[in-house]
């Protein structure tokens, strides 16, 4: 299969950044995504020009690393599915392809195709986490979690940080990660003593990050490789609420 | 699980002072201020409109109905300043997220695809701005009668304002009708989307109230909607006459 790629390149943070044209031939329908660019890249190393940077590692799809806009959706338009584990199969031959890294004030550019995504990190840092004692780990069935609560809380914690949501809402809010981050704890027991300091200390920290407000659009729901719901942005909305309102 | 002793940590941002204010402020805050003075609005909308098409049932129930608000006097006043006041807040946190959310991708896509969202979403603050223009426009022709003085000024045979026959005669002129429709279709893109929205921002996730984030909003649009073109068509068209007097 051939293609036409249109690329983002962009030297550095700071440096204006344009769609370049590249060309893409012999690619099996077989190879992912990535592996297609890998070969671009070979062919431009040969011609002596910087090769196209993205993000990757697992390449399993469940790292959250890899990223990019395709054809203007997230991760392409093969639901659930990460960029590494979308095949161009799904593609036809001679296809125009755009790629664009993920666009959002709070990831800002680092090179080409990758984004900074260190402000979901702070997120995190700012109460993504419960406190516990270290020590050897008590037995697993001491602390009985019911099987519906285990069920939600591994639907949100599925999310793997990519930051797609992010990428595909037109505001650039990043409800859909934070709310997947606070409902995951929030349905454990483990996550009860420091529920409430949780929910309004990431949500403003999401915030303070620069990212946008939700308005109910639903392409992060849409585009997300775990298809984490939008129910859960309804929970956190009405337990930041009730945290945040409490009046002592 | 509830756990009876809170942590130190959630003591101390329980003592937070001006946490109530700062909770408002945030993002979450700015939707739910829209959210909660969008769902008065919807409120006082319906009303209006039940209200109104009391057109149909003759020139001396609607103006005897228009004659029974001004006897109410100071509540009357009272409901306006509360209407007056969800407006102003309304726009106002819309004017704040639109904002933050400009400042949230300072560059846009080259291509871009939209996978779910819809028009009404993708156009809430252009819709939500010409609903605005057509308020002002409707109070200056309906309440303040400065469009069409001549109107205004009729009475009926029982001595009330005529307010009957001056909505029945200014909707005899195209240009009004059709801007009432198009205001009204607007309108109805505007709810359909921001009546749903409003109950996911408060938090509803019960699979029993589902049905609210979901058909409720486009629903209750087009009640709304073919309710109030349904006045300004049959005025037209001659199905609603005018009142003995005019």
């Amino acid at each position: 299969m051939d293609f036409t790629l249109h690329v983002w390149r962009q030297a550095g943070p700071d440096q204006p950044g344009h769609m370049e044209l590249y060309q893409a031939r012999d690619i099996s329908p077989d190879m992912s995504f990535l592996e297609m660019l890998d070969l671009v890249n070979e062919d431009l190393e040969k011609q002596g020009i910087e090769p196209i940077a993205f993000d990757h590692d697992c390449r399993e799809g469940i790292c959250g690393m890899c990223s990019l806009v395709i054809n203007g959706v997230a991760h392409g338009q093969q639901p659930a599915t990460t960029t590494c584990q979308l095949h161009m199969r799904h593609f036809r031959d001679k296809d125009s392809i755009y790629i664009e890294p993920w666009r959002a004030a709070a990831f800002p550019v680092v090179k080409d195709l990758v984004v900074d995504r260190s402000a979901f990190d702070r997120v995190i840092e700012a109460g993504g986490f419960i406190s516990v004692n270290t020590g050897s780990a008590q037995d697993g069935n001491c602390l009985p979690v019911p099987k519906d609560a285990a069920d939600t809380a591994m639907d949100a914690a599925a999310c793997i940080g990519c930051g797609a949501c992010v990428a595909a809402c037109p505001n650039g809010s990043s409800m859909l990660f934070v709310a997947a981050k606070v409902a995951h704890l929030a349905h454990l027991p483990q996550g009860q003593p420091e529920k409430r300091r949780r929910v309004l200390a990431m949500v403003e920290q999401m915030d303070r990050e620069g990212f946008g407000h939700c308005t109910n659009h639903y392409e992060c729901e849409a585009v997300c490789p775990k298809e984490i719901s939008r129910q859960f942005i309804a929970e956190m909305n009405r337990e930041y609420l009730k945290a945040g309102l409490q009046a002592h | 699980m509830e756990v009876a002793h809170a942590t130190h940590a959630e003591v101390a941002a329980q003592r937070q002072p001006g946490r109530v204010a700062r909770t408002l402020r945030s993002s979450i805050g700015s939707k739910t201020l829209m959210a909660v003075t969008g769902l008065g609005l919807l409120a006082f909308v319906i009303v209006h409109m039940l209200d109104n098409l009391q057109i149909f049932l003759g020139q001396e129930r609607y103006n005897g109905f228009a004659a029974f608000l001004r006897s109410t006097g100071p509540l009357l006043w009272i409901l306006r300043i509360g209407l007056l006041a969800l407006f102003v807040l309304h726009v106002g946190a819309a004017v704040k997220v639109w904002r933050a959310n400009k400042e949230a991708r300072l560059e846009p896509y080259v291509f871009r695809a939209s996978v779910r969202t819809g028009y009404a979403a993708r156009t809430m603050i252009v819709s939500g701005m010409i609903v605005f223009a057509f308020v002002v426009y409707h109070l200056l022709h309906l309440t303040f009668g400065l469009t069409h003085p001549e109107l205004f000024a009729l009475r009926d045979p029982a001595g009330h304002h005529d307010v009957y026959s001056m909505v029945v005669l200014s909707f005899r002129e195209w240009p009004v009708t059709v801007s009432y429709i198009v205001a009204q279709v607007l309108l109805c893109m505007h709810i359909s989307h921001g009546a749903s929205s409003a109950f996911q921002t408060l938090g509803i996730t019960h699979p029993r109230w589902l049905w609210l984030k979901q058909g409720f909003g486009p629903g209750v649009a087009t009640f709304i909607a073919a309710g109030n073109i349904a006045i300004p068509l049959a005025c037209w068209i001659g199905i609603v006459q005018p009142g003995t007097g005019a």
